[in-house]
């Protein structure tokens, strides 16, 4: 089911979903760690990726960075064309609200707030007026299929429906890529399916989802697999001419 | 490589509304943990406002109760000077008194030299220190007095074995009531009570004395027919001359040794004096409030620390570090300002029934409700800088680390 990979971007006009080039990520320490070591990738728009790793393979410091919730040490991310490096915190924190849509492994609810209240916390930081946050969301949910759950609470729904709430949330700014930290990760076979089915049907419809993930199975289930390993991008089944540095 | 967008605006914005409401969903969503951490600050606020608005009504009450008892009395006496014990004003003194074209009524009160007791069978030494004293008949007129029960003397009664008897008086001898016949024992005899007197803010002496007329005294007990004490009404804007030249009016030959003294006055300086335990509670109320702001800055901490997954998660969906520590500070605010409400709310409410309950006008002073609503945002925004920078601070990729 895979949506035919768009041109390969010569690194002129078109502009990809995300962009990284040449990431370094170190963190201080003698001597410095390199969790990330010269990382370039390219994830069009309409794609729908997973990123593979063992624990402490640089997956993690991948996702923080991808998702702009960390600086790199040196090199480019551009999301939906935007090079964040130049900007201030108060632009990648408006990126992140615009662009970004995450879900995580721990759902991340807000308890004693509706499925619509949380899910409308997706519209909160690029000040959308409460009506508009409102109606989009019931669309969003009703997207995910949980259009009977409105009005409920999370713990009133179970972790299927929590994730699929979850994502809605990640979904309702429509952003440029949806980044899923191991989102099945606290779920039972039986909702992991549903949620990954969930997931396909987005991307069927045209949303650009990165799922970071441990399981092989899972990741073989998706169209696109980057292996990480020791920081840097060790496969990427799209082959070499998908991505700018090349697996090393 | 990358293609640089037009500069649409990206910038992360939260609605001013928007600021409210994100602080607003803490507390609702732990509503417990909200009302016992407002609780603290409700409990200094309410002691506060309490405080004051009980002080000031009953200071009100007092006013009010000098205001009706008139502040224009003045009570001359003799025997500040040498040998004061014994000593007593001329003769007519009353009568040189009343000449002053300042004073527009004067009575007088004699000492008697007898004891009073509720019959015969009491021994001698048990006078519960009650005072026997004669007065005129315009004693009650000159002092603003009222009767509890019966009437005062007049022309006639007071040539007789009549007595009125003071408030405290009337409790110790037993007398509670005039509707039958009532006795009390003075010297050797009975004498009929035939009225019983309210207090006398003015002259508190008169609470504990049995009064009976001048000329009864003279007549039954040989009384010293030179006056002990005079009380007289002044005109109102006349009342420090007045008072100058009383001495020499009343005792021409020892003005020395009469001393003029204004009641009111006394009263009035109580009425001003803050009460010692008015300045405890007060102080009392000041520490359960700061102690109140601490614990909302606990809760707040605690808060931070519990949340860490909420402030990751808003930094991932586009807050800034500054719409983080918003956040809380409104948290802290809101979580005072209930306390502030409930606060003051409590301290209205028990200053309405225990000035009620004691028939005190009401008042609560403005600066009190205000004072302390105010004094609540301030230790709740002071008490949740520190918890909110921490907040601000924690790095995003931490704060999602579970």
């Amino acid at each position: 089911m895979r949506q035919p990979s768009p041109a390969p971007s010569a690194g002129l006009s078109t502009s990809a979903a995300l962009e990284l080039h040449s990431v370094v990520k170190e963190y201080p320490g003698e001597p410095p760690v390199r969790a990330l070591d010269d990382v370039s990738l390219r994830i069009d728009h309409g794609e729908l990726v997973a990123v593979i790793g063992p624990s402490g393979s640089g997956k993690s410091t991948l996702l923080n960075v991808m998702g702009t919730l960390d600086r790199p040490t040196s090199g480019v991310v551009a999301v939906d064309g935007i090079d964040t490096a130049t900007r201030s915190e108060k632009e990648v924190a408006g990126v992140r609200a615009r662009k970004i849509g995450f879900v995580f492994q721990q759902f991340f609810l807000l308890p004693g707030m509706s499925a619509v209240e949380n899910v409308s916390n997706g519209l909160l930081y690029q000040a959308v007026p409460p009506k508009e946050r409102r109606r989009r969301s019931i669309e969003a949910l009703k997207r995910v299929g949980l259009g009977h759950r409105l009005d409920h609470p999370p713990n009133h729904l179970s972790g299927g429906e929590r994730q699929r709430v979850a994502v809605a949330r990640a979904l309702v700014h429509r952003p440029a890529f949806v980044l899923a930290d191991e989102p099945t990760g606290n779920l039972d076979s039986k909702s992991t399916d549903a949620v990954m089915n969930l997931i396909s049907d987005l991307h069927r419809e045209g949303t650009t989802i990165v799922v970071i993930t441990h399981d092989a199975a899972i990741a073989a289930s998706l169209p696109r697999q980057l292996a990480v390993h020791d920081g840097t991008i060790v496969a990427d089944s799209a082959g070499d001419g998908r991505q700018e540095g090349g697996p090393r | 490589m990358t293609a640089t967008r037009a500069a649409a605006p990206i910038t992360s914005r939260l609605r001013t509304a928007d600021i409210f409401r994100v602080g607003a969903s803490g507390p609702r969503a732990r509503k417990t943990r909200t009302a016992l951490s407002a609780l603290g600050v409700s409990i200094g606020i309410a002691a506060l406002v309490g405080v004051l608005g009980l002080s000031e009504s009953s200071k009100s009450a007092l006013l009010d109760e000098i205001a009706s008892l008139g502040t224009n009395l003045l009570t001359i006496e003799a025997g500040a000077g040498f040998g004061g014990g014994d000593s007593a004003l001329p003769e007519d003194a009353l009568a040189t008194v009343e000449r002053v074209p300042t004073v527009t009524d004067a009575s007088a009160v004699w000492a008697v030299d007898a004891n009073v007791y509720r019959n015969e069978f009491i021994p001698e030494g048990e006078t519960g220190s009650i005072q026997v004293v004669a007065s005129d008949e315009g004693l009650l007129d000159t002092l603003n007095g009222e009767l509890a029960d019966g009437v005062f003397l007049d022309m006639g009664t007071s040539s007789y074995p009549n007595a009125v008897v003071g408030s405290v008086a009337a409790e110790r001898l037993g007398i509670d009531g005039l509707d039958r016949p009532t006795y009390v024992f003075i010297g050797d005899d009975y004498v009929e009570v035939i009225g019983v007197l309210e207090e006398f803010p003015l002259a508190a002496d008169l609470d504990r004395a049995v009064i009976i007329g001048k000329e009864a005294a003279v007549k039954f007990y040989d009384a010293d027919e030179r006056p002990a004490v005079l009380y007289s009404r002044v005109v109102d804007g006349s009342i420090d001359e007045t008072r100058d030249i009383l001495p020499a009016t009343a005792d021409p030959e020892n003005p020395e040794e009469v001393s003029v003294s204004r009641p009111s006055d006394a009263l009035e300086a109580q009425a001003a004096a803050d009460d010692a335990l008015t300045t405890l509670f007060l102080g009392l109320g000041a520490v359960a409030l700061l102690v109140g702001g601490i614990g909302i800055a606990n809760v707040m901490v605690i808060a931070v620390i519990e949340r860490r997954g909420e402030i990751g998660l808003r930094r991932a969906l586009g807050a800034t570090r500054a719409h983080i520590r918003r956040q809380f500070l409104t948290e802290a605010v809101i979580l005072s300002v209930l306390g502030g409400i409930g606060g003051v709310a409590i301290g209205v409410t028990a200053t309405y029934v225990y000035a009620t309950s004691q028939d005190w006008r009401v008042i609560v002073p403005q600066e009190a409700a205000i004072g302390g609503f105010i004094g609540a945002i301030a230790i709740g925004a002071i008490a949740g800088l520190y918890p909110a920078s921490r907040a601000a601070r924690l790095a995003p990729t931490e704060a999602l680390r579970t």
